[in-house]
């Protein structure tokens, strides 16, 4: 009698998984016909207080600071706690925070040059913040805080204004060579100059909207695609593709914070030898 | 009436708007498919190009992100 007991115990956790999901067939089945489909995409960026209902103010806790608030602690304890050993022979969490450091070390290195880090402390902790609240925002019920424009402009203003008064500053009036192009003919020169001017100031839109637009319309596509699953007949197929566009989502949250980290540092090195 | 008329203009406009983001992806593809095709026949000097892909790719995508702005201010502030 022994032997079908340890069966059925062996076999226990694939029926409950298997129970929960007819649970949620049928519920979403029910659903489907009392309700209809309905689609909220954009609601999940939705700022709300997290106690109450009151209005937000400038003080307010709302899930955007305690998710940011959440960021900031994960990179402290991941740098804290992975530079706590120091071991020859590092422990995985130590590992991680060496390959961090070490691969935007090689980033700002390779595209600023030598001169370019001075300013690797900002870098590391733009990549370090941008690479935490998005991955943080990959967790169910969770909020992404780079996926609202207020977020992302703040950060792409500070570099912004930070690179435009550093190569003033180290460069005087010699910045403003960046936009004179002098291996161009003489004639096209002032031409040039408009464009370059023109897309030097459109720099902090993209910059800020590349980051925001991505996060958001990678949610937005998961959510369209979870109201989807309130059909019984195509539920199976969208949460293959919620399965499939989330493995897409874990690249692009990565990707997109390389992309802002490697721009910052393209800027940056306009600003140390704006000479073409 | 009038009101629904010019709203129904944003509508339709900001779906035009989305257009211009196929440039940037045909833009993506055109970077990241030359990438390739030069790191294969030299993938000895493709690690050392991989930021500049990147850059490239961020380049392209500038111009769809215009579009998308567009699109997201015809939406909501219009």
């Amino acid at each position: 009698m022994a032997e079908p007991s340890e069966q059925t115990a062996s076999r226990t956790p694939a029926f409950i998984i298997f129970g929960l999901v007819a649970v949620v067939f049928i519920f979403a089945f029910i659903n489907s016909k009392s309700s209809g489909l309905s689609f909220y995409p954009l609601d999940q960026f939705n700022v709300k207080p997290i106690l109450g209902k009151g209005p937000v103010g400038t003080f307010t806790i709302t899930n955007v600071t305690l998710w940011m608030a959440l960021t900031v602690a994960g990179i402290a304890l991941l740098l804290v706690m992975g530079t706590r050993g120091r071991a020859l022979v590092p422990t995985r969490m130590q590992s991680v925070a060496e390959m961090a450091y070490g691969f935007i070390y090689k980033m700002v290195e390779d595209v600023t040059g030598k001169d370019g880090l001075r300013y690797f402390p900002y870098i590391m902790t733009l990549f370090m913040f941008i690479v935490f609240s998005n991955f943080l925002g990959l967790l169910p019920l969770s909020f992404t805080t780079t996926s609202h424009i207020a977020v992302t402009a703040v950060m792409a203003v500070a570099v912004f204004l930070a690179v435009t008064i550093l190569g003033f500053v180290l460069n005087g009036a010699g910045f403003l060579s960046l936009f004179w192009i002098s291996s161009a003919p003489l004639a096209l020169r002032p031409i040039l100059a408009l464009i370059e001017v023109i897309s030097y100031f459109v720099r902090p839109v993209s910059h800020s909207i590349r980051l925001a637009g991505n996060m958001m319309a990678g949610h937005a596509v998961i959510k369209v695609f979870a109201a989807f699953s309130a059909i019984a007949v195509i539920s199976p197929l969208s949460i293959a593709a919620i399965t499939a566009i989330y493995a897409l989502e874990v690249l692009v949250c990565f990707i997109q914070a390389y992309v802002f980290t490697i721009l910052t540092c393209v800027y940056l090195k306009d600003a140390l030898h704006p000479h073409h | 009436m009038e009101g629904d008329v010019v709203q129904m203009g944003a509508y339709i406009g900001a779906g035009l708007a989305c257009t211009g983001m196929g440039g940037a992806a045909l833009g993506v593809g055109q970077v990241v498919g030359n990438f390739l095709s030069g790191a294969l026949r030299n993938p000895s000097a493709a690690g050392g190009q991989t930021a500049t892909m990147f850059i490239g790719i961020a380049f392209a995508e500038a111009l769809g992100i215009f579009s998308f702005l567009v699109a997201l201010l015809l939406m909501f502030a219009v």
